[in-house]
């Protein structure tokens, strides 16, 4: 028993099965990411306020850059497997699986860094300006003003002074990770010392500040719990991260067993090559999207 | 599990057939598409037994309030603790099995029955094919139905249960009950979506690249045709859910609030969440699927009917190129009917004026499907078995429920409706004496081609007379609860709601006694239903080992190519090469030898 | 490219296999397209640099930020399908599933946005009451 058209494509169709196959997967993929694009849009339209500028720019165009770099590379490991040149094509797939690795360090840091990061929100005005003036001086919360004016886009806007929205950005001594004010209770801890980040227009950041928990109404490292934007973020980088991780262990598989399938079944060979350029191609195509809409508008 | 005499290439490939593999590759880890078929078919009946043993324990919960459940109430307590002291039903153990209900029989049994089970046995064998595409992904696709199913069925057992917040699971109700079960319903979720998208490329993929020589698309059984529309409406309205899923698990494990709207109070304190998600996110995200699934589960039946009748009544099925139109049409229109169940979110007129609009479109080629099957009988010399039996009933039932569909379609009647046990008459009808009386007709259908011997007669016609009047006392008088006004999802039956209405008799608004005493009539019906099963399962077990030995491979002398194999069919299905001339239903035709003309059967020289 | 496998399936298909893409297998085909491949990637590394300036430049209209974000998106998006994964020159199947893909995920998508937004009382996502 041989299942027909492995290899070869079926005449009328003109595809082998594997082709049509990964097709129809992306297809759902399309529809699974679309969906994901869709709450996104539907999220942040309805939203009062969006964050701009959260992400760092260098880091996502690095990544863009490196995923493109790999699209190519897979393409051309493709296109050599098909001049009959195995050697280049392992150069070409190794220097793709290197690109998956590169990307995936790289969002790891991403990761790593947003996870240190913390909002704080006080329970009053006055308290709250109180920590203002105590971490930027006498011009505190003008400058915290600035910081919340500048992270929401509302240049042309009188925006008021809103306990609700304005917060404390910054830094908790030791750099926990993912803690919350839950946890730190939990933990009889009564303060934390707090570094702010710089004010607007300057690099430096201000001294380390007490903050006494019981002041606090929230407290919230950049994680999905914090709001709906780093909610969809991590949501959809970490899947679309799932995928690079998936392609790049079905590649590298390629990659490790090229020998064996080149003198066995060449064709066949080049054919999941393509298969899993595809995909890896989908993957690509899907961080196009996802880099501006997320790290730029 | 020899070999076939089929074209080997001469190059040796890793693939073994010459051996036998052994119990666990042949039973268990197997990749041929009948044993997936299969072990899918036994899978999907045992859920679908729990479910209807949930269901059971709801209905006497709902009969009679505050009382210990007979016979399992102890076992209930035993397993399940404090949620049912004393044997009696809580009312939060009855929203978890009322979940469970909904999500087992759709999830896990009737579409794994009806597509996976069905489709994987006799699609590849009804287009002359040796397997599916990807015998391992199939296989594959199985486990993680597997995996699901089980993740489903240990959640009843974690502290605080399992999912409690609806079949729908609609937020922020789903996402604030503070116990796991909801989590473990999404894990499990995730499994059998990932399990229906592998299973779905597996069948369009077989379907376009697999079929014989000479099958072409107009040659194909309806049967097929309705699951390949099925597969893509799998492929391409689940991974959106897929999403759904994903985001509220999110919500669940890491304090996201994609579905939590801001400013959200639950028990008098506000919630500690982020806020600014939006809770009809969901429910868009949800019913994309959710409606498309609708014809996941009613398609395959419709497929499985259509070859019954054909063979039954020995004639063609009538308008069999209107039949695939129409089926290709309700594929595609289900895709942009969904918001139809959400006219009570506050829509505006516009949108739902739309959605109802495309609502009443998509019921044209349902009706025209059913027409077709109804038409079919007409002039055929009816074989009156048991398969022919439930398929001739599963055509009014639907028709029940398809019609009773129309006023939860428009939205001024759906507001009155909405909700309320109408509701679940109408899906009820449409999937348990629809959908279900169609795979039973399938299992007596297919069950000789399966195991060589026919099931037993006698019992098959007692379970199908039972099962109808059963089906009926059950569902017909829900339509009076509804229309009266009684609300799904009380625990008790409505009886809190008639006692705040002392001097209910005669007021419109309350529910009158008989509304309420209906419920105890219901009961015993669904008890009845429940005694009905019993000839089946003794029929399934004994049938395969002193049943009635078919007398050749084409036992009900049907055209398709799946009785053109050995019984059972071999791994890689035909003795020989398989090319098509002919369409689906060559039945009694003039000047023939025989009344049926086999797909595979080539043209013989004019006789005159 | 080597041929090893010889699948003989029903009368009149077997002599179909190997043509008609021939010439998409030639080498000096692959050659010329593995130029192409580099010029696209080269095509996505500028669209992506210019995506990037155009933050940076801050121009004022949200709606013209947007709409030349997704265009530029679009665009670049358009090369890898259609370059790198062969989508221009693919077969009618595979046109085929895409085209109803794209239409349920515009369905999906405007039709949801329509709802959200066509509401009697403005109650949705953390909007205020009208």
């Amino acid at each position: 028993m041989e299942i027909p058209y492995t290899v070869k494509p079926r005449p009328d169709t003109g595809l082998y099965n594997a082709k049509l196959g990964i097709w129809l997967f992306l297809a759902s993929e399309v529809m699974l990411f679309g969906g994901l694009f869709s709450s996104y849009i539907l999220l942040r339209v309805g939203a009062d306020l969006w964050p701009h500028g959260m992400l760092s720019i260098p880091i996502g165009t690095f990544n863009t850059f490196v995923l493109i770099a790999s699209s190519v590379t897979v393409v051309m490991a493709w296109a050599n497997l098909k001049l009959g040149n195995p050697g280049k094509f392992k150069f070409y797939m190794a220097i793709t699986i290197l690109c998956a690795l590169g990307f995936l360090s790289v969002k790891s840091y991403e990761y790593y860094v947003k996870f240190t990061h913390y909002d704080v929100w006080f329970k009053d005005d006055a308290t709250a300006e109180k920590y203002f003036k105590a971490a930027y001086g006498e011009k505190g919360p003008e400058e915290v003003r600035e910081l919340f004016v500048d992270r929401f886009h509302l240049h042309n806007t009188n925006a008021k002074y809103d306990p609700a929205q304005i917060q404390l950005v910054g830094h908790i001594a030791g750099n926990p990770l993912c803690t919350n004010l839950k946890k730190l209770l939990a933990a009889k801890q009564e303060t934390i010392k707090f570094t702010a980040d710089p004010p607007k227009g300057s690099h430096e950041h201000p001294h380390e500040i007490e903050v006494k928990l019981s002041d606090v109404q929230r407290l919230s490292a950049y994680v999905p719990a914090h709001s709906t934007f780093f909610a969809i973020y991590f949501t959809i980088t970490a899947l679309h991260g799932l995928h690079v991780l998936g392609g790049a262990l079905v590649l590298a598989y390629f990659l490790f067993t090229v020998d064996k399938w080149w003198k066995k079944a060449p064709e066949q060979f080049t054919n999941r090559i393509e298969v899993g350029g595809l995909f890896w191609h989908f993957v690509d195509l899907v961080w196009i999207f996802l880099f501006p809409i997320i790290y730029l508008l | 599990m020899q070999a076939t005499t089929q074209t080997h290439s001469q190059e040796a490939h890793s693939h073994e057939h010459h051996h036998d593999p052994g119990f666990l590759r042949s039973y268990v880890f197997s990749s041929d598409h009948k044993v997936i078929g299969i072990q899918y078919g036994f899978t999907a009946l045992a859920f679908l037994f729990f479910g209807f043993l949930l269901m059971m324990c709801m209905r006497w919960q709902i009969a009679k309030p505050g009382l210990p459940v007979p016979i399992v109430g102890p076992l209930l307590e035993h397993l399940l603790g404090d949620v049912a002291k004393g044997g009696v039903m809580s009312p939060d153990l009855y929203n978890a099995f009322g979940a469970m209900h909904g999500t087992i029989m759709v999830f896990l049994a009737v579409v794994p029955l009806a597509f996976a089970a069905f489709g994987n046995y006799v699609v590849p064998l009804q287009i002359g094919a040796v397997d599916m595409a990807f015998p391992r992904i199939n296989m594959a696709s199985y486990q993680c139905f597997a995996a699901g199913g089980v993740v489903m069925f240990v959640s009843f057992f974690i502290p605080g249960g399992a999912a409690a917040g609806g079949w729908t699971s609609y937020s922020p109700l789903a996402t604030i009950i503070p116990t796991q079960g909801q989590t473990f319903w999404l894990i499990g979720m995730v499994l059998l979506i990932t399990s229906s998208l592998l299973g779905a490329v597996n069948f369009i993929a077989t379907v376009i690249q697999l079929r014989a020589p000479g099958m072409t698309w107009m040659r194909m059984p309806f049967f097929v045709w309705a699951q390949f529309v099925t597969a893509f409406i799998l492929l391409l309205a689940f991974p959106p859910l897929e999403a759904a899923g994903i985001l509220q698990l999110v919500d669940k494990v890491f304090g996201s609030s994609f579905f939590l709207p801001t400013g959200l109070i639950v028990s008098g304190k506000p919630l500690d969440v982020s806020g600014g998600g939006s809770p009809l996110l969901w429910q868009h995200l949800f019913w994309f699927l959710g409606h498309p699934e609708v014809y996941v589960l009613i398609l395959p039946a419709m497929g499985v009917i259509s070859e019954i009748i054909a063979c039954n009544t020995r004639k063609p099925l009538w308008g069999y190129k209107s039949l695939v139109y129409s089926v290709l049409a309700v594929g595609f229109i289900s895709f942009i009917v969904w918001a139809h169940h959400m006219y009570l979110t506050g829509m505006g007129t516009k949108i739902s004026t739309f959605f109802q609009t495309t609502t009443m479109i998509i019921s044209i080629p349902s009706v025209i499907i059913l027409t077709c099957l109804f038409m079919s009988l007409w002039g055929g010399s009816i074989r009156f078995n048991t398969p022919m039996l439930f398929a001739l009933a599963f055509l009014p039932m639907f028709g029940i429920g398809g019609l009773t569909g129309l006023p939860l379609g428009f939205n001024f009647s759906d507001l009155h409706l909405h909700d309320s046990y109408y509701v679940i008459a109408h899906f009820h009808y449409v999937v348990a004496p629809g959908t279900i009386f169609a795979l039973f007709a399938g299992v007596y259908f297919w069950y000789p081609k399966m195991t060589g011997r026919y099931m037993n007669e006698t019992l098959g016609k007692i379970h199908f007379w039972l099962s109808l009047a059963g089906m009926n006392l059950v569902f017909m008088p829900m339509f009076f609860q509804g229309l009266y006004g009684m609300s799904r999802r009380m625990s008790d039956g409505g009886a809190t709601y008639a006692l705040a209405n002392p001097a209910n008799e005669g007021i419109v608004t309350a529910l009158t006694n008989t509304v309420i005493h209906l419920n105890v009539f219901i009961t015993h019906a669904a008890l009845l239903l429940l005694v009905a099963q019993i000839p089946f399962i003794i029929n399934v077990f004994m049938s395969m080992f002193n049943g009635k030995p078919v007398e050749s491979d084409n036992p009900w002398q049907a055209t398709t190519l799946d009785w053109q194999t050995p019984t059972p069919p071999p791994h890689g299905n035909f003795t020989k090469e398989i090319v098509v001339y002919r369409g689906p239903y060559e039945y009694s035709v003039p000047g023939a030898s025989s009344d049926f003309i086999p797909q595979n059967q080539p043209d013989a020289k004019p006789a005159k | 490219m080597s041929h090893d496998h010889s699948h003989s399936h029903g009368p009149g298909e077997a002599c179909a296999h190997d043509h008609g893409h021939d010439d998409h297998n030639s080498p000096e085909y692959i050659q010329k397209t593995i130029k192409k491949y580099l010029m696209v990637g080269g095509i996505l590394f500028g669209g992506t640099v210019l995506t990037v300036l155009m933050y940076y430049v801050h121009i004022p209209s949200v709606a013209i930020t947007i709409a030349v974000a997704l265009l530029i998106a679009s665009v670049k998006a358009g090369f890898v399908a259609g370059v790198f994964m062969h989508l221009s020159d693919e077969r009618k199947m595979i046109y085929g599933v895409l085209l109803c893909t794209v239409f349920f995920l515009i369905g999906l998508m405007a039709l949801t946005i329509w709802a959200m937004h066509d509401q009697p009382f403005q109650t949705m996502i953390g909007g205020k009451p009208a």
